[in-house]
């Protein structure tokens, strides 16, 4: 695990330079300068989200996320948690409301600034969404090809990857060949390897061995530890006890719960219920 | 060029359809191939037509039908005396009676010799400028000598000609933009194809933080390739084709279809055809890929 971590603190310099923007990087609780209020790296204020002329799948969504800090999104099928993570990795714009991330109005922002953004989030879908015909070490390197990193780079950090997530054997492998708990373990390691500054997960642990599910939370909780900030779906009660600092966003019927306060923004610090 | 027309492996990986496999490099070939010869008729009867209006334009003939011999060579020698005056007369030459008869043997037989039968006298004249001030001069003069006398100006016989020339030229020319356009519209074609065969690779580079542009160039340069492989080869079996026509038309030795050649600038807008439908191709490619993935978030 520490020497997971270590690479990951060495990605986390080349990764950013590949970005082809420096920005300040957060050491000793300091704030990166996005322009920013201070701390907040997400920010949804009554966020409405339609798909066609149907009911509205979000309504009234609003929440603010801290940088670096820990979300399990929770709520029963159907109660919006995939449409809200969509929001989040811009994948989709609302249909009303502002969403603001690193400190830019997202709903406004214009298409082609939107994959310097995408770049600095890490998403694990649900269905996994691997590349058929690509192996599972090319799958893994893609975010660091489309950032541009060196062969090199791109072989070293892909190898130690598959090394952590156990799939080292299976460098060579494509997705169709590797069972559930594989390929959701080539996903994870697609999302995190370029060390995003958010990472987006929807039921990331859903196919794995109680082992592998833990090996993964204690990944959760490493990149966490170097300051990205984690969104995770799940319906995985254990999960949520597993991550003592962590906040749980509740979604019903679309609409969000915050019965602790700690998602407003401001957010309230003592945790209490309002 | 080359660099940038050679992918990495990781890139040729991405898109994984093998170069030829479709039909597209086919299509292209024998588009190319077809532009090309039409391009060449284009330039080679562009070039017979200039040379033709430049033959006739100041070519006039002067017919002296006078049955009277004595009579006849009395005003032709006055003719050919008096028009060698005018300024933009370069040239004067009658014609023979021997070239004369021969010029009637395929109709007449051997009877145009036969110095009983009345023949015109011919005088063939060369201008250095054929403008109607000379002409009418020209036509004044001969009249006032032999009032029979009729001037016939080259120009007016061999103008259908010249026209029907010109108008194959621009002909050839609209064929080569309308196999432009339908070289286009075959890269568009094969584009969609291909970003719908790619529809969820491409949707997840996106999500990974692709740019439009860097997701165009994996398919410019895929098409880029495809075409210039179909160029080649139907520029290969266009110059083939050229070479056994133009030895034909050598073999003809007609000085209409003689002057029916490419000249230096005909060759080298020959030669650029193939690289301009790389260049068409891969940036119709380019187009299409960034005006459909413009229409996605």
């Amino acid at each position: 695990m520490q020497a997971f971590v270590r690479a990951l603190m060495e990605l986390k310099t080349v990764s950013r330079a590949c970005r082809g923007h420096a920005w300040p990087v957060r050491e000793n609780n300091s704030v990166r300068d996005f322009g920013r209020v201070m701390g907040t790296i997400v920010q949804f204020d009554n966020v409405g989200l339609r798909y066609g002329t149907g009911a509205e799948t979000l309504t009234d969504v609003s929440f603010s996320l801290k940088e670096g800090g820990f979300y399990f999104l929770t709520g029963p099928s159907g109660a919006g948690k995939t449409s809200l993570l969509k929001l989040l990795y811009l994948s989709q714009r609302p249909s009303r409301g502002l969403i603001r991330l690193f400190g830019e109005d997202m709903v406004t922002l214009p298409r082609d600034r939107l994959p310097q953004f995408r770049r600095r989030i890490g998403v694990v879908f649900q269905d996994f969404r691997l590349i058929p015909h690509l192996s599972s070490f090319d799958n893994i390197a893609l975010p660091l090809r489309v950032m541009g990193q060196s062969e090199k780079e791109v072989e070293r950090s892909v190898t130690e990857m598959l090394g952590w997530v156990g799939l080292a054997e299976r460098a060579s492998a494509r997705p169709a060949t590797l069972s559930g708990g594989e390929q959701q373990r080539v996903a994870i390691a697609r999302a995190v390897i370029a060390r995003p500054d958010i990472l987006v997960a929807d039921e990331p642990t859903g196919n794995v061995d109680p082992d592998m599910a833990a090996r993964l939370l204690h990944l959760f909780d490493g990149l966490n530890k170097l300051g990205t900030t984690l969104v995770i779906a799940t319906h995985d009660l254990h999960l949520l006890t597993r991550i003592g600092n962590a906040t749980m966003m509740r979604l019903e019927d679309g609409r969000l719960s915050d019965p602790t306060g700690l998602l407003r923004y401001p957010p309230r610090r003592d945790g209490v219920l309002a | 060029m080359i660099s940038w027309l050679k992918p990495s492996v990781a890139e040729r990986r991405l898109l994984p359809e093998g170069r030829s496999a479709g039909p597209m490099p086919w299509v292209i070939g024998i588009m190319m191939l077809l532009t090309t010869l039409a391009a060449a008729m284009g330039l080679a009867v562009g070039n017979a037509s200039a040379s033709l209006s430049n033959d006739i334009a100041g070519k006039l003939t002067i017919q002296v039908p006078e049955a009277n011999q004595s009579t006849k060579n009395g005003q032709i020698r006055a003719i050919l005396s008096e028009i060698r005056q005018v300024n933009a007369v370069v040239g004067v030459e009658r014609v023979s009676d021997a070239q004369l008869a021969q010029l009637l043997d395929p109709w007449l037989g051997n009877v145009g010799a036969d110095e009983d039968l009345p023949m015109p006298a011919l005088i063939d004249v060369t201008l250095s400028r054929a403008d109607a001030t000379t002409i009418l001069e020209i036509t004044n003069l001969v009249t006032g000598i032999a009032p029979k006398a009729r001037v016939d100006r080259h120009a007016t016989w061999l103008s259908p000609l010249a026209s029907l020339m010109t108008a194959l030229k621009w002909l050839a020319f609209g064929l080569v933009l309308l196999m432009a356009s339908a070289t286009a519209a075959t890269v568009i074609l094969a584009v969609r194809a291909a970003l719908n065969t790619h529809g969820e690779t491409i949707a997840i580079m996106h999500l990974l933080g692709s740019s439009d542009n860097q997701i165009a160039r994996l398919f410019q340069r895929r098409i880029a390739l495809d075409a210039m492989l179909g160029c080649v080869a139907g520029f290969g079996v266009a110059l083939a084709v050229m070479a056994v026509v133009g030895t034909r038309i050598g073999a003809l030795g007609s000085d209409l279809l003689g002057g029916a050649s490419l000249g230096l600038f005909g060759w080298l807008s020959i030669l650029l055809l193939p690289v301009a439908g790389t260049a068409l191709a891969a940036m119709i490619a380019r187009l299409t890929v960034l005006r459909t993935l413009g229409k996605t978030l």
